[in-house]
């Protein structure tokens, strides 16, 4: 499988400051891949890398196999689409839009026919002679897509490119890029740090954090199988343990925690290790009383409605709360009883090697 | 600018108009208006024989002023004014432009250099060039003494001296407004445009140039019209080989003693601003980027 672009062991330092770290990541040609993450982990960082208005501070990043660090962005077979869109103001969208091909040198009459075909394709046909001043948001935002797919890259690049829109003609526009990106056969790497669009949006997604790549992965396999801590609790609603490993048997593992005992599928853990186990809300399951395998109890405190989502909010001894979740209609336990929460063991995620994160985790518990 | 506009509204609500705008416009009328209709009416008064001013019309200024002689001397200015625009936007873009793209540090140094004259007398620079330049100056004590030269060379008194000191006096207000409208320019504009296979001479001339326009018309203008009146230039270093229409306004009011005459050369270099002020409005320049 040939990847259209690479970027291995890519360290970017500002200063002392270490924005992106060692990230390594292929991205096949066709897909759409997105740069997810929270403020300031270095999505936009990175693409300006492959962009070329930053230099990596170490480590190499390749187009179709090709090393790019001495090439200018010019010379790049890459387009970027801004988040501040940076269309020309002194320009009609019609110039705007056939500034590339004009650049490449493209004939006077290739280069009308493909801009009016791309201003269709983008639904602006009759904009010619606007300028960006007299568009509306979602208007400039089409023009700045059509601006960089007129140049047919091998890569478009996009920077949170609909975070200035309003919830519905977000929607919108998610299609509409889906659609054209499908239909142009070109390999978008996407930033955003909206979860929902991520998922509906990407082949693969790569979920940032402090600069570390977490987790590559299909938007199944990284909400079914989160690899860190951060990944499991960063994508959708998740209730998380930490606890150590205090029986293995058979597949399964049974983790103490601060207040009992729970269990789960796992043929990785070794005795006396530490594990963070994450259960999604509509996984969970309970009963009047403990079993072996699971022993916690929890008071039922709270129902939160949302929508046709009933969120039922229990309370563990130690205070931490959790969360099980139906649709209306099921049944769920009575305000101030007593449960034992439990799940399907293969419904639950064992996450290694996350010592750290629960050290932190501790540190932020306010103690009263 | 918020906190401003709060203030002016709230001064506006609460002092009556008349007492804050009465005293600006007595100014106004006793500093501009009185002084320009007195050279006005000046103008098309007449003198008797021994030079005094008599009020008694006459269109004889304005005609004695097409003549030949002066003429040459309003196309000289014109192309001394010309040449000195020219060489101080092509010198000061480049600066303003290294100044805006500076980082800050260097950003303060460079944008000093350029105010720090402003804080000197002009004549007195004027006159440091004339010392510098002179047959016995250090440009020329030095040449002679690297052998480079045998006789002093003559660089005071040409046309190109006089352009050198306009060029030296003006070009600040070139860069000023230069460097106010490269700051303006949008830095993501620049990368769209190296994204889209634009080298960096054409950002410059497709972006970064009709961005700046309105900077660029304004600081003509500002170094265009001086030029036309700063008569101790051409003065001090063109020594009368390349006057400019101050020199002859410079004239008429002192060796030559006829006050009307001056007047209305003054009256025709108002008119001759006050058409390129407007032909600037015309080309879409912003009034504000020449401080009014
Ligand atoms: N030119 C720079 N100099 C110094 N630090 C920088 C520079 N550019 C970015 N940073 C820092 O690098 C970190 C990552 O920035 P980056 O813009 O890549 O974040 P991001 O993931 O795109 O965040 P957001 O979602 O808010 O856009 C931030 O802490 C930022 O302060
Ligand atoms: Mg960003």
């Amino acid at each position: 499988m040939g990847y259209i672009v690479e970027l291995e062991n890519v360290d970017k330092i500002y200063g002392e400051n270490h924005v992106v770290k060692s990230l390594n990541l292929k991205v096949e040609e066709g897909e759409f891949l997105t740069l997810l993450g929270s403020s300031g982990c270095g999505k936009t960082t990175t693409l300006r890398m492959i962009a070329g208005f930053e230099e990596p501070t170490n480590g190499n990043i390749r187009v179709e196999g090709e090393a790019i660090e001495d090439k200018e962005p010019y010379e790049r077979d890459v387009n970027t689409v801004f988040q501040s869109y940076a269309l020309f103001p002194h320009m009609t969208i019609y110039d705007n839009i056939a500034y590339g091909l004009k650049m490449k040198k493209v004939p006077k009459d290739e280069v009308q026919e493909r801009v009016l075909h791309m201003m269709d394709l983008v639904q602006l046909g009759g904009f010619e002679k606007r300028y960006p001043s007299q568009l509306s948001g979602g208007q400039k935002q089409r023009v700045a897509i059509a601006r960089a797919l007129i140049n047919r890259p091998k890569v478009l690049l996009l920077d949170e490119p609909l975070g200035a829109l309003d919830l519905k003609l977000r929607k919108q526009m998610q299609l509409e890029l889906k659609r054209l990106q499908k239909k142009l056969n070109i390999t978008f790497i996407y930033v955003t740090h909206d979860q929902e669009e991520a998922l509906t949006m990407s082949d693969r997604i790569a979920i940032m954090h402090d600069g570390i790549l977490d987790q590559l992965g299909t938007p199944t396999e990284i909400y079914e199988k989160p690899a860190t801590r951060f990944v499991a609790t960063f994508i959708g609603e998740t209730n998380i343990f930490d606890g150590a490993v205090a029986d293995v048997k058979d597949g399964q593992v049974q983790v103490t925690i601060e207040n009992g005992i729970i269990s789960a599928k796992d043929f990785m853990s070794k005795s006396g290790q530490y594990v963070t186990i994450s259960v999604r809300p509509e996984k969970m399951k309970f009963r009047d009383t403990p079993t072996t395998d699971f022993t916690i109890p929890a008071v039922v405190k709270d129902y939160v409605y949302v929508g046709s989502i009933i969120k039922c909010v229990v309370e563990l001894p130690n205070g931490n709360e959790i969360r099980i979740e139906r649709l209306a209609g099921q049944e769920l336990p009575e305000l101030g009883t007593t449960i034992y929460p439990y799940w399907d063991m293969e419904d639950a995620v064992v996450i290694h090697g996350q010592e750290q994160e629960m050290l932190r985790a501790m540190d932020s518990i306010q103690f009263s | 600018m918020e906190d401003r506009h709060r203030m002016h509204n709230f001064r506006s609500n609460t002092l009556p108009a008349i007492v804050m705008v009465g005293p600006v416009t007595l100014f106004m009328v006793l500093l501009v208006a009185v002084p320009l209709i007195y050279v006005a009416v000046m103008s098309f008064c007449s003198i008797d024989d021994n030079y005094n001013v008599v009020f008694q019309f006459t269109w004889k200024n304005y005609v004695r002023l097409a003549n030949a002689d002066y003429m040459k001397i309003y196309g000289q200015s014109l192309l001394i004014a010309l040449i000195t625009t020219v060489l101080s936007l092509l010198i000061g873009y480049p600066f303003a432009y290294i100044i805006s793209r500076s980082d800050s540090r260097w950003k303060k140094l460079l944008y000093m250099l350029v105010i720090i004259p402003f804080w000197t007398n002009s004549l007195i620079r004027i006159y440091g060039w004339r010392t510098f330049l002179g047959s016995n100056g250090w440009l020329n004590t030095a040449l002679q003494a690297l052998h480079i030269v045998k006789e002093p060379v003559e660089f005071l008194f040409q046309r190109g001296t006089t352009v050198l000191g306009m060029v030296y006096c003006l070009i600040p207000f070139m860069i000023l407004p230069l460097y106010t409208a490269i700051e303006k320019v949008d830095g993501s504009l620049l990368e769209a445009s190296s994204d889209l296979g634009a080298r960096r001479i054409i950002t410059f001339f497709r972006i970064v140039i009709p961005l700046t326009a309105s900077g660029i018309f304004s600081g003509c203008l500002m170094v265009f019209i001086p030029c036309l009146g700063y008569f101790f230039v051409s003065e001090i270093l063109g020594g009368g080989n390349s006057d400019v229409i101050g020199n002859l306004i410079e004239r008429q009011f002192q060796s030559g003693n006829n006050w009307p005459l001056g007047a209305a050369l003054s009256i025709i270099l108002i008119v001759v601003t006050l058409v390129l002020v407007k032909l600037f409005q015309k080309a879409g320049g912003n009034m504000e980027d020449l401080g009014m």
